[in-house]
């Protein structure tokens, strides 16, 4: 019978993939649980981790469904495409493979913005957008395209103008003057923005193409 | 000044973002309701289609949250970062930062009201965290709404990113606080 879970044997199947992280981080923490004495709070953490899953995902359905809508009336309008054709300097040098007419290219940058504005309720649902794009476009559907990895390195790197969540703890605690960490905050989070692309620029040079690349 | 502009800012970006998407798509002549409720239809499959992947990775850090090695790898570099000046209690926000943010902005949270406005601490935590996104979440979000599992260097470059954001926020606050 055939099976979609191929077991494969070839050395590219060593390269990382989800099923060693899921795997070190369970035994791992089952392991130190056992060690520190704590192994009754890992067995239960199972069930609020699930419960947990459950909650973000639900509360993304509402949110995400809003800013699918929204966007695909700017996508309709063409405004994304305008935005894509302004920002298309940059797009083109960090997702090269991706073509210029592609919504993924609007989406990203749009993704970018709010992610810079703060707004994580509406940079989450476009970002997901633009990942299906790149979907699309990508030659193998189970492994992440050079695209895909860095629209993820640009997202996970965090980049944003104002930390709103931290200044609000800061006023909260009586802090005179807490716009004095904008400034370092906004340096700090320059350089990981920055090294997360170079990295993932660096790192597309150097990896292994994907099946059906070449 | 700078702060009532950057308030006004955060106030009105997301209004002035949904105005312009509305306008131009009247302008341009788009039934704005039906095109609107067509690409919200998906809200929900999208949602929950991340439900397995995150499940996968919210369980798995729990589990490590739990485990108590968080505080054991703390203890681990505490003497090694002493020599940076970095202060003992914000060395779990290094390492949880990229598994769970609330974690990481309740370990600043408690900094914040246990040592004052005026420690050390506390503006080297504000930095590490303001500064940064949780990558496994991000991960399982993004990665698993398309259904990759593959994830090639993806993983690496992000975690490698966190860390140098880490140096940078300890280098930065020495220079300035």
């Amino acid at each position: 019978m055939h099976s979609q879970y191929n077991v494969c044997k070839s050395p590219e199947c060593y390269n990382l993939n989800m099923n060693y992280i899921f795997y070190f981080l369970i035994v791992i923490s089952i392991i130190a649980g056992a060690i520190n004495g704590r192994l009754q709070e890992v067995v239960n953490s199972i069930l609020t981790g699930a419960e947990l899953s459950v909650k973000v995902a639900f509360s993304l359905i509402g949110i995400m469904a809003f800013w699918l809508g929204m966007m695909k009336i700017a996508e309709k309008s063409g405004l994304i495409a305008i935005i894509a054709r302004i920002i298309k300097p940059v797009t083109k040098k960090l997702f090269n493979e991706v073509p210029e007419d592609s919504p993924a290219v609007g989406d990203i940058a749009m993704n970018f913005s709010a992610n810079a504005l703060g707004l994580a309720n509406a940079a989450t649902p476009i970002g997901i957008k633009a990942m299906k794009e790149l979907q699309k476009i990508n030659v193998d559907k189970k492994s992440a395209s050079n695209a895909m990895c860095m629209l993820l390195a640009m997202n996970t790197a965090g980049f944003q103008l104002i930390p709103a969540t931290v200044i609000a703890v800061l006023i909260g605690i009586g802090y005179k003057n807490p716009t004095e960490i904008i400034a370092p905050t906004l340096l700090v989070t320059s350089i990981t923005f920055l090294s997360a692309i170079t990295l993932a620029k660096i790192f597309e040079k150097f990896w292994k193409p994907q099946k059906g690349d070449e | 000044m700078f702060q009532t502009l950057m308030n006004i800012i955060s106030l009105w970006a997301l209004p002035a973002i949904i105005i312009l998407i509305l306008t131009i798509g009247l302008f341009r002549k788009v039934p704005l309701y039906e095109v609107f409720t067509d690409g919200a239809k998906e809200g929900f499959h999208v949602a929950v289609n991340i439900i397995p992947y995150l499940v996968a990775i919210i369980v798995a850090i729990s589990m490590l949250r739990a485990s108590g090695i968080i505080e054991m790898t703390g203890q681990a570099l505490s003497p090694i970062l002493g020599h940076f000046n970095v202060p003992a209690d914000t060395i779990p926000i290094m390492i949880v930062r990229s598994l769970s943010g609330s974690a990481a902005l309740g370990v600043f949270s408690d900094i914040a009201h246990n040592l004052g406005p005026d420690a050390y601490a506390t503006k080297l935590a504000a930095v590490m965290v303001g500064s940064s996104e949780t990558t496994f979440y991000v991960l399982a979000v993004y990665f698993g709404a398309v259904g990759i599992s593959k994830l090639r260097y993806a993983l690496i470059a992000g975690l490698l990113a966190d860390f140098i954001g880490i140096v940078a926020a300890i280098a930065v606050c020495n220079l300035m606080f």
